[in-house]
Order: C-alpha cells, then sequence, then structure tokens
C-alpha cells in the first residue's frame, strides 16, 4: 500500500509535467535553483568536517532546527502548496490508517523540498565522518530529523486545513500572511545583526536547542564525537518521542478530517445592495470598473497586492535606518505606480473561466479594457500622487517633486496601457478564484516569466523618454526639465494609455475565445 | 408540454433560431466534434441529448462563440457567430457549462453585471432582476456572495444571468444539473412560457425522459457526429426516447459479465 501511493505521488507528478512543455521549463527552472542552494549547502557541510567539533555541532543543530522550523511554518504560509495527496481524496478509499500515514509521510518526501532536505541531511554524515560511531549516529539523527520535517509539515498543513475550512477565514489569513512575508526584509536584517552582534552567544544556543524536539535529532552525533553518551542517549529518545507524539498529533487530525469534509458556509443575505454597480456609470465600461473594484476589495488575490502598498514606505524607511540615508523612499512613487499598474497585466487569468461571461454578453474589448484600467486607477493615482508629495515633504525636495511626479505618473499611466494589451494576449499561471494567493496550480511557468519580463523590458522601454528628462534635469539642475517632465509623464503616459487600451480592445474582440480557451487549462 | 411546434410561428421566412453547419474540433489527438450540421427550427424547444464526451458542450461552444472551431460556422437568425459575434451574441442568451462564475458579488450584483455588460439601463435591469430572482426562490439569497451558494443556486443564478436581456435563442448546456425539483419545475414553465411566445430554447442534457416531455426537437449526438434529429416523435419512432437513445449510440453491450459484482 505504502509503495503504491508513492507509485500515485510519482504518477501525478509526471502527468503533471506531460501537460505542457512550459511546465517542464519551469521545474528546471526551480531544480537549478534548489541544486545551486543544495550543493552549496553540502559543500558547506563538508568543508564543516575539518572544523572545531564546537564549531561544527554549533552549525548543524541550527541548521537543522531551522529546517525543522521552516517544513513546519512555511506551509502554513503558503496554505497547501502541495495538496497532490490531499488525505480528503482518500476518503472513499478504505486504506489501513498506519499505511496511508507512512504513504504520505514519504509521498512529502518526493518532490524538490523533500529531496533537497534529505540530500542536505545525509551530508552531515560526512561532517561527522570522524569515526564509525559518529558517522552512523548522523545518520540516523538525520533520517529522524527529516522525518520529523515532514511529519511537522503535515501536521500543521492538516490542522489548518480543518480550521480553516471558511472561505472567510481562509480570505483573511491569507492577506494576513501577506505582511510578515513583505516584512521580511527589516525582520531578517533585524534577527540578523542581533545574532552578529552576540555571536558568542550561539553556540549556547545551540546547546538549548539541541534539547528540544527541533534540535535534537541534529545533535546525536556532535554529543557522539564528543563522547557524551549520556545526552546523545537521552537526544535520541527526546527526538523518537517527539516523532512520536507528531505522528499521534497527525494520526488524530488526519481521522478527523477524513470524517469531517470542510464546511463552507456564508451568512445569508437578503439583497437590494447593489455596491458600487449600483454607483457607477450604467454603461458596459462603468460595470466593469465597478466589478473589479469589489474585485480589488473582496478577493484576497487582489487585496493581498493591496495590502503591500502601504506596507513599502516601512521596508523602505527600515532600509533608511540601517544606512542613514533616506534616499531609497524617492522610489515610493514610481515603484507604487509599477506594481499596481503592473498588477492588472495578469486580469484575464484572475478571472479565469468566469471570463466567459464577458464573452457571451458581447461587451466591447474597449470597455472591457478600460473598466479593469480604470478600477486600478481609482486608487492607483492618489497613491502615487501621496506619495510623491509626501516624499517632497519629507525631504524639502520640492524643486523635484515635478520631476519625480511626471515619472511615476508616465510609469502609472504607461503601465497600465501595457496591462491592457498584455493581459488580452497572454495568459499567465496565477492562483485560481477562492484559492490562497500563494498557491499557484502548476502551469505554464515558462510563459509565466516570459511574459512578465518581456512585459517589464518593454514598459521599461516606453518610459524612457521620462527617465532621460529625469536624468537631464538631475545632470543640469535645470527645473524646467522637471516641469516638461511633468507634461511629459501625464500627456504621454495618457496617450500611451488610450493606445494600450485601444490595441488591448481591439485584441481581446479578435482573440477572446482563444483567451478563454487558454485560462480553461486551469480551472 | 407535449404540444410540438408552437402557434406562433415567425411571421418571416422560416430562418433557423441556429443553424450549425459542420462544425469540427479537435483536441490535440482527439477529434471532440466531427463534422457537425444542425438546424434548429425558430419557435422550438430544442434538446441535444448524447453520451459523457459526446461533443455537447463543444458543438454548444463554438456555437455560441465561446470556443473557436477548426472549421465550419454557426448562424443565429441568419447572423455568423464567427464574423459578427457582437451582433450574434446579442441575440443569444448562454448558459455555458462547467465555466466560473463572477462569484464575489452577490447573486444580485451578477445578474445586474450581466445586464449592464450588455448596455442595458439600470432601471430595467434592476426590475427584472429583482422579478427573475423571485422566480428562482432566490430572493432571500440576492444578498450572498455566489461563491457561497450551493451547486444548484450558483446554476440557477446563472441561467437568470443568461436570460436578463431577453434574448431571442436561449443555449442552456445542462441547465437542470443539481437544481431541486421544485426549482427545476418552476425553469421549465419559465422555459416554456418562453417557447410559446416565439423564443427557442436549446438544452442539452443526458436525462432522456426530462427531454422526452419537455422538449418538441431533439438530436442525438454522439463522438462528436450527429445521429439523428428532428421532432421528438420522428426520432423515438414508436419508442422511448431512452430505448432509442441506446439503440442509436450503441450501448447495452456490457450488461453481461461482472458476475462479480453479485459475489459481495
Amino acid at each position: 500500500m505504502v509503495a503504491h501511493l508513492l507509485r500515485l505521488k510519482l504518477t501525478l507528478l509526471r502527468n503533471g509535467l506531460r501537460r505542457s512543455r512550459w511546465q517542464l521549463v519551469g521545474i528546471a527552472i526551480a531544480g537549478l535553483y534548489a541544486l545551486g542552494v543544495v550543493a552549496t549547502l553540502i559543500l558547506a557541510l563538508v568543508l564543516l568536517r575539518n572544523a572545531s567539533q564546537e564549531i561544527a555541532y554549533t552549525a548543524v543543530v541550527l541548521g537543522g532546527a531551522a529546517a525543522v522550523a521552516g517544513w513546519g511554518v512555511v506551509p502554513l504560509v503558503a496554505s497547501a502548496t502541495d495538496m497532490t495527496l490531499d488525505p480528503a481524496r482518500f476518503t472513499t478509499f478504505a486504506i489501513p490508517m498506519p499505511q496511508l500515514l507512512a504513504g504520505l509521510a514519504l509521498g512529502g518526501l518526493i518532490g524538490i523540498p523533500g529531496l533537497a532536505t534529505l540530500l542536505v541531511a545525509l551530508s552531515t554524515v560526512v561532517t561527522w565522518s570522524r569515526g564509525v560511531l559518529p558517522a552512523l549516529s548522523a545518520l540516523l539523527g538525520a533520517c529522524l530529523g527529516v522525518l520529523t520535517c515532514v511529519v511537522l509539515a503535515k501536521v500543521t498543513t492538516t490542522a489548518t486545513a480543518s480550521l480553516a475550512a471558511s472561505r472567510r477565514f481562509k480570505d483573511t489569513s491569507s492577506i494576513a500572511f501577506m505582511v510578515p512575508l513583505v516584512l521580511l526584509g527589516p525582520i531578517v536584517a533585524a534577527v540578523g545583526r542581533g545574532i552578529s552582534a552576540s555571536a558568542a552567544f550561539l553556540p549556547d544556543f545551540a546547546r538549548t536547542l539541541s534539547w528540544t524536539p527541533l534540535g535534537a535529532p541534529w545533535a546525536l552525533a556532535g554529543d557522539v564525537a564528543a563522547g557524551r553518551a549520556g545526552a546523545a542517549v537521552l537526544k535520541l529518545l527526546v527526538s523518537l518521542a517527539s516523532l512520536a507524539a507528531l505522528a499521534w498529533c497527525w494520526k488524530l487530525l488526519l481521522e478527523r478530517a477524513l470524517v469531517t469534509p470542510p464546511y463552507a458556509g456564508g451568512a445569508k443575505r437578503k439583497g437590494s445592495r447593489l455596491g458600487l454597480l449600483g454607483v457607477l456609470p450604467a454603461t458596459p465600461a462603468g460595470a466593469v470598473m465597478a466589478r473589479s473594484l469589489i474585485y480589488w476589495l473582496r478577493d484576497p488575490r487582489y487585496s493581498g497586492s493591496l495590502v503591500v502598498i502601504p506596507l513599502l514606505p516601512v521596508v523602505l524607511a527600515f532600509q533608511g535606518t540601517q544606512t542613514g540615508n533616506y534616499g531609497s523612499l524617492a522610489l515610493l512613487a514610481p515603484l507604487s505606480a509599477f506594481i499596481l499598474a503592473w498588477s492588472i497585466s495578469a486580469d484575464v487569468s484572475y478571472d479565469n473561466t468566469a471570463f466567459a461571461l464577458h464573452l457571451a454578453t458581447g461587451v466591447s474589448g474597449v470597455a472591457d479594457r478600460l473598466g479593469r484600467a480604470l478600477a486600478c486607477m481609482v486608487f492607483a493615482l492618489p497613491v502615487v500622487l501621496v506619495f510623491a508629495v509626501g516624499y517632497a515633504a519629507f525631504s524639502h525636495e520640492w524643486a523635484a517633486l515635478p520631476g519625480r511626479l511626471g515619472l511615476s505618473l508616465g510609469i502609472l499611466f504607461t503601465g497600465l496601457g501595457l496591462s491592457s494589451v498584455v493581459s488580452a494576449r497572454y495568459t499567465v499561471t496565477v492562483p485560481l478564484p477562492g484559492d490562497s494567493p500563494f498557491k499557484k496550480p502548476p502551469g505554464n511557468v515558462g510563459q509565466t516569466l516570459a511574459v512578465q519580463f518581456l512585459g517589464m523590458a518593454v514598459l521599461g522601454v516606453l518610459v524612457l523618454p521620462e527617465a532621460a528628462l529625469l536624468l537631464a534635469e538631475a545632470l543640469t539642475g535645470n527645473a524646467l526639465f522637471g516641469w516638461l517632465n511633468l507634461a511629459a509623464g501625464s500627456v504621454l503616459g495618457l496617450a500611451l494609455f488610450l493606445a494600450g487600451v485601444r490595441l488591448g480592445g481591439r485584441w481581446l474582440d479578435a482573440r477572446g475565445p482563444d483567451l478563454l480557451a487558454q485560462v480553461s487549462i486551469n480551472r | 408540454m407535449t404540444t410540438p411546434i408552437p402557434a406562433q410561428a415567425p411571421e418571416a421566412a422560416p430562418v433557423a433560431a441556429l443553424s450549425i453547419r459542420g462544425l469540427a474540433k479537435r483536441f490535440g489527438g482527439k477529434i471532440a466534434v466531427d463534422g457537425l450540421s444542425l438546424e434548429v427550427p425558430a419557435g422550438s424547444f430544442f434538446g441535444i441529448v448524447g453520451p459523457n464526451g459526446a461533443g455537447k458542450t463543444t458543438t454548444l461552444s463554438m456555437a455560441t462563440g465561446l470556443l473557436r472551431p477548426d472549421f465550419g460556422t454557426a448562424l443565429v437568425h441568419g447572423v455568423d457567430v464567427w464574423q459578427h459575434p457582437l451582433q450574434a451574441k446579442r441575440l443569444m442568451g448562454i448558459l455555458p457549462d462547467g465555466v466560473r462564475l463572477f462569484d464575489r458579488l452577490t447573486g444580485e450584483q451578477l445578474i445586474t453585471y450581466a445586464g449592464l455588460l450588455r448596455g442595458m439601463e439600470r432601471d430595467v435591469v434592476s426590475a427584472r432582476a429583482r422579478e427573475l430572482l423571485a422566480a428562482m426562490d432566490l430572493t432571500g439569497d440576492a444578498g450572498t456572495l455566489v461563491v457561497d451558494y450551493s451547486a444548484g443556486m450558483t446554476k440557477k443564478i446563472a441561467l437568470v444571468s443568461a436570460m436578463i436581456h431577453a434574448p431571442r435563442l436561449l443555449v442552456l448546456d445542462e441547465p437542470f444539473e443539481a437544481v431541486d425539483p421544485v426549482s427545476a419545475a418552476n425553469i421549465r414553465s419559465i422555459l416554456d412560457r418562453y417557447v410559446a411566445s416565439g423564443g427557442t430554447v436549446i438544452v442539452s442534457s443526458h436525462v432522456m425522459d426530462l427531454v422526452q416531455r419537455m422538449c418538441d426537437h431533439v438530436a442525438v449526438v454522439a463522438r462528436g457526429r450527429l445521429l439523428a434529429a428532428g421532432t421528438v416523435d420522428q426520432v423515438r419512432a414508436g419508442a422511448s426516447l431512452e430505448d432509442r437513445f441506446v439503440q442509436l449510440v450503441g450501448g447495452h453491450t456490457h450488461t453481461e459479465g461482472l458476475e462479480w459484482l453479485r459475489t459481495f
């Protein structure tokens, strides 16, 4: 049965790859990246063989503990990244629980993260090949450690899967998770600074961790090598006990999940509240704009990217406190203009097959494009203005405001125009409606990367006039260039915006059914 | 409901409500629809039946402008769907099968959206939306997000979104799937009245009984080809539609064997 489950996982992976050549490219890129990281880590572990026992011990225990913690937390954030062996799909098969657990646990190892962790963990055997006994205990520790990783991941995913069944919880949690993710840089920097300020503390920290379930399996070999046999035995017991406890938790959760289908209820509400659909002009473009705005607020895939915007100043200001130079805050306006304008470049992909309604009603392409772009503009324009003026007030560089504002507006308008064209022609792999914003379905990752990269390159070319004017202003110090830039950003940008809407609209009219066929691949 | 061909046929020359000519579609190596031609007379209640994977949905998608055919054309009241899509779509209301809805809208918002996209007046849209919601027994859930609807409610809200602009032709792919009997009866009486006043309805289904009772015309499709078409009485030729269907499609060959299923 265990072998069956493993074969099922492999078949699912292989069949997933067979669906598209582009997906193979995506997996290859991810694989190369993982290979680089894995190779670096293995090399480090091999080199640690010649380091002092203290250093090797500290590094292996801290690294191992971080890996276990990562396996526990990442699936939470990336809510159900890999559900190919979703336990709920086995409800109707009467698979004995022990076999199901073993099969699912080993199945969790198949895939890039699992294999990478396994390879790196096994390299600790080389680190501790300072004798037969340390090497053997490193092997045992590595196996225990990797199993702990996988089972912990299963516990967290199963627990949250049954907790987070309601749509409202899913919606809010996925947006809430966005916050620490955006602030990751500052958080990591702060933690890193704290650690480097107290490097002497690390060995102690590692020794403490080695008594916890996180670090115990990774400390076995080090203790054996140092001749602390008693400590090694105790830590073996700690890791075995924690693995058993985790497996037991998982079993309980799984048993509950198998008989409790996810409940997706919601409040019943009577109507007569049309919201924005009752406010904006009763034209096709107005309707599309209202619908888009409702989605920006209600769909976590959209609102997740809205949450990023107010966090941007926090991230950049933090960078400023690090270097004492707050110049990077000048990037706020153009950066948020770019992020927001580019965010609608996958609009049709986000609609998924709901786009069929636009096709069925025969709404004109221009109305569709214009509605979506205007919806984005409604809040993007104030954001850009506030950021640009805010920075000018903060830095007292009012003279530079027209030039910077010109560039930002140019990026916003041009970007919205370009996005209107791009999303009318290309589809990219995006999270499906109702899914977590972090959950990308398998799909043509290659085309997604190509579209994103080339699109940004084109945008770069299109805003060259504004960029050149900004450069000229910076070099000559002539404020005239700044005012010219403001004019160029608004006029040229709006011209490109309208051109983009028209071209995108024409393409959409011509290629609507083909777009629908493309988004139907993932539904 | 068994009355064939409504009394009020359009007075003009009998232009077919939907005329499918040699439609063909291939997905990779699989030919889904193989040169299918079909005439749906105006004012008829037309059923398309076929086994799973017969090409019903593919054919209807191509005929309504949702899926580009490899070959062939489709005309709605004489308007070529692929040459003049906007004009043709104004004449049609479409309920596609297996597509998502904009389900973060409330039910009422979704109907209103469908109406406004077609360029209708807001007052007209909201009046009709309220009537349609009442007819489908959805008034109590008008303000609920469609994502929280049950499967049957979702089907009903999609159905009324297809009707809001009073089209001359309704193309409904599996309209009764997951719909409870009471709502199904409501929908049928709405459709009957619509046909009686000169509209044309095309439904696809694999519930033979329903088609036999509800439709006046029927087409049998299998493996991407048209096997039979005409009035229900012509097609069933004395037998029940279900028996005739199985005979046409060539089923009933696998009921032997499977003895082990009775061994428990």
